[in-house]
């Protein structure tokens, strides 16, 4: 295995029933980069996030996060990883610095080294004021913010970020775009999956776009866009993925 | 931030995240006061309504020889006063369900199983702060009841046992009730399931004697959980002699009813969701 690889994805199938969400994935991020995977609704962005994350099963193929299997060392992978997904994933009951020492707790810091890093999470990600107020009065992009710095409390190395500007205001968004990039500055290797095509332009070193439970297309954004003779990733998108057959398609992915 | 500074191993500290997890668990129930004072009001209304409005004639039916009224209702009490006691034991239980599913399917679950945590300790914490919640209400309720001329009467070490069985019972309903909590598909079926539990009693000695019921209920009523437990804790609290088959049929129904409830949240806890 060549270990500067965070995520190595080799042959990822999974389905559900009849219907192949994945069948035949590779994918590979390096050590230290951010990739993001793209793709239109459906196209199982969310499932290869969620097998990665170890929430979801697989059926075929392996899936390795910093070298390790996901199916067989599963415990090992948790505690490397951190997971902002689609759903808030915060406490409603409890308040924000309530929420992150829960974190601190959980990621075995010791009592002062926990609420330092609580309170450099709070100012960094501007939630100092709230901290003291339950979760359940914030407002949506404030408990995004706070979902993400719960995820970061331990320092995972490797951080997956499901549609993490989704629902947030431009604002939010390039504040958000600041912390990925800081914590790609400091070593962390990042796999998200957004619907923003700008995004990926601004952030990511190499793009995924998944379509039709395969990865048709891969390289950096430059590289796409001069492959597909396209002036920008959403000509790309558009390009590379069929529309749906079916507009009542549920979103499985 | 440098790149992988926690061993893989971290996590294997189940005993820690077990009291964090209890720790959250006590906190949420101080935030959400409405769940926490819900498990002691029924079962004082219960009291007061069983006591109060059906003691007076029912207290003939449980003690031979005591005249309906004022007689009756202190006889009643009696009777009544541990039933009512193993039902507060069994609405804290009810509660976990709720708390099982709330964090099932809002994401904080999903949170916790991308972490290196235990499933026994996410599972756990919230057991022993249910323990804690159910003993809370059991001794509000012995307090009403005591106000009520509830005059128990074990030694020391009936207290000791009573509290032990107690332990127990809430311990194994509410693995069962978290199960349930978990196998629910929303929060509003998580607190209809656990009602079951709450019928029971009534479905045995909790309010009358078996000997009164027809012989098909009778049979249910004469091997079901509940009627053991709530005969043991009658004898226990009374300072009777307690028997030893009824007592060991107590214990064994809590032992099995813990580890079905332990077993199938666990493989609840990893069920994907989607």
């Amino acid at each position: 295995m060549p270990s500067d690889l965070a995520v190595d994805i080799r042959g990822l199938r999974k389905s559900y029933g009849d219907h192949a969400v994945l069948d035949g994935v590779d994918l590979a991020v390096r050590t230290g980069t951010v990739t993001a995977l793209l793709g239109p609704n459906g196209a199982g962005k969310t499932t290869t996030v969620g097998i990665l994350s170890t929430l979801l099963t697989l059926d075929g193929g392996t899936a390795r996060v910093a070298g390790y299997d996901v199916v067989t060392q599963a415990d090992a992978v948790r505690a490397v990883i951190g997971v902002t997904g689609q759903v808030s994933a915060v406490d409603d009951l409890l308040t924000g610095v309530e929420n992150l020492r829960l974190m601190a707790s959980l990621n075995h810091l010791d009592r002062r080294a926990g609420r330092e890093r609580v309170d450099v999470l709070l100012s960094q990600f501007g939630l100092t004021e709230a901290a003291r107020k339950p979760v359940s009065t914030w407002s949506g992009g404030m408990r995004r913010k706070l979902d993400l710095a719960m995820t970061l409390v331990g320092s995972p190395a490797v951080v997956f970020l499901d549609e993490p500007t989704a629902g947030l205001d431009p604002r939010s968004r390039r504040a958000l775009w600041g912390e990925v990039r800081a914590l790609v500055a400091a070593g962390t290797t990042i796999l998200l999956t957004t619907q923003y095509l700008e995004e990926a332009d601004q952030l990511a070193d190499r793009v995924a776009l998944l379509d039709g439970a395969r990865i048709v297309a891969e390289g950096t954004p430059a590289e796409l866009k001069s492959t597909h003779d396209a002036g920008s990733l959403d000509d790309v998108f558009l390009r590379l993925t069929e529309p749906p057959a079916d507009p009542t398609t549920k979103e499985v992915a | 931030m440098t790149t992988v500074t926690i061993p893989p191993t971290a996590g294997a500290r189940p005993l820690a995240d077990t009291l964090t997890m209890l720790h959250r668990n006590l906190l949420r129930a101080a935030r959400y006061p409405g769940l926490t004072s819900f498990t002691v009001a029924v079962p004082i209304a219960l009291l007061l309504l069983f006591v109060f409005i059906f003691g007076g004639a029912f207290g003939a039916g449980v003690a031979p020889g005591v005249a309906p009224g004022a007689e009756g209702r202190a006889a009643y009490l009696d009777y009544i006063t541990p039933t009512i006691l193993l039902f507060a034991l069994v609405g804290a239980a009810q509660s976990a369900a709720i708390s099982a599913a709330m964090d099932a399917t809002s994401g904080i679950m999903a949170r916790f199983r991308t972490m290196a945590i235990s499933p026994g300790s996410v599972l756990g914490g919230p057991v022993l702060g249910t323990m804690i919640q159910g003993f809370v209400a059991a001794t509000v309720v012995l307090g009403l009841a005591a106000a009520l001329g509830y005059r128990p009467q074990p030694g020391a070490l009936g207290w000791l046992a009573t509290a032990g069985l107690f332990a127990l019972v809430v311990f194994a309903m509410t693995w069962l009730c978290v199960a349930m909590g978990l196998a629910a598909t929303s929060v509003e079926t998580a607190s209809n399931t656990p009602m079951l539990l709450t019928a029971l009693p009534f479905l045995g000695s909790g309010f009358v004697p078996v000997e009164t019921m027809p012989a098909g209920v009778r049979w249910f009523a004469e091997y079901q959980p509940f009627t053991p437990i709530i005969e043991t804790t009658r004898a226990l609290l009374t300072g009777a002699p307690v028997d030893t088959s009824t007592m060991l049929q107590a214990l064994g129904w809590c032992i099995l009813i813990a580890s079905l409830g332990y077993v199938w949240s666990r493989s609840l806890y990893r069920r994907e969701r989607r």
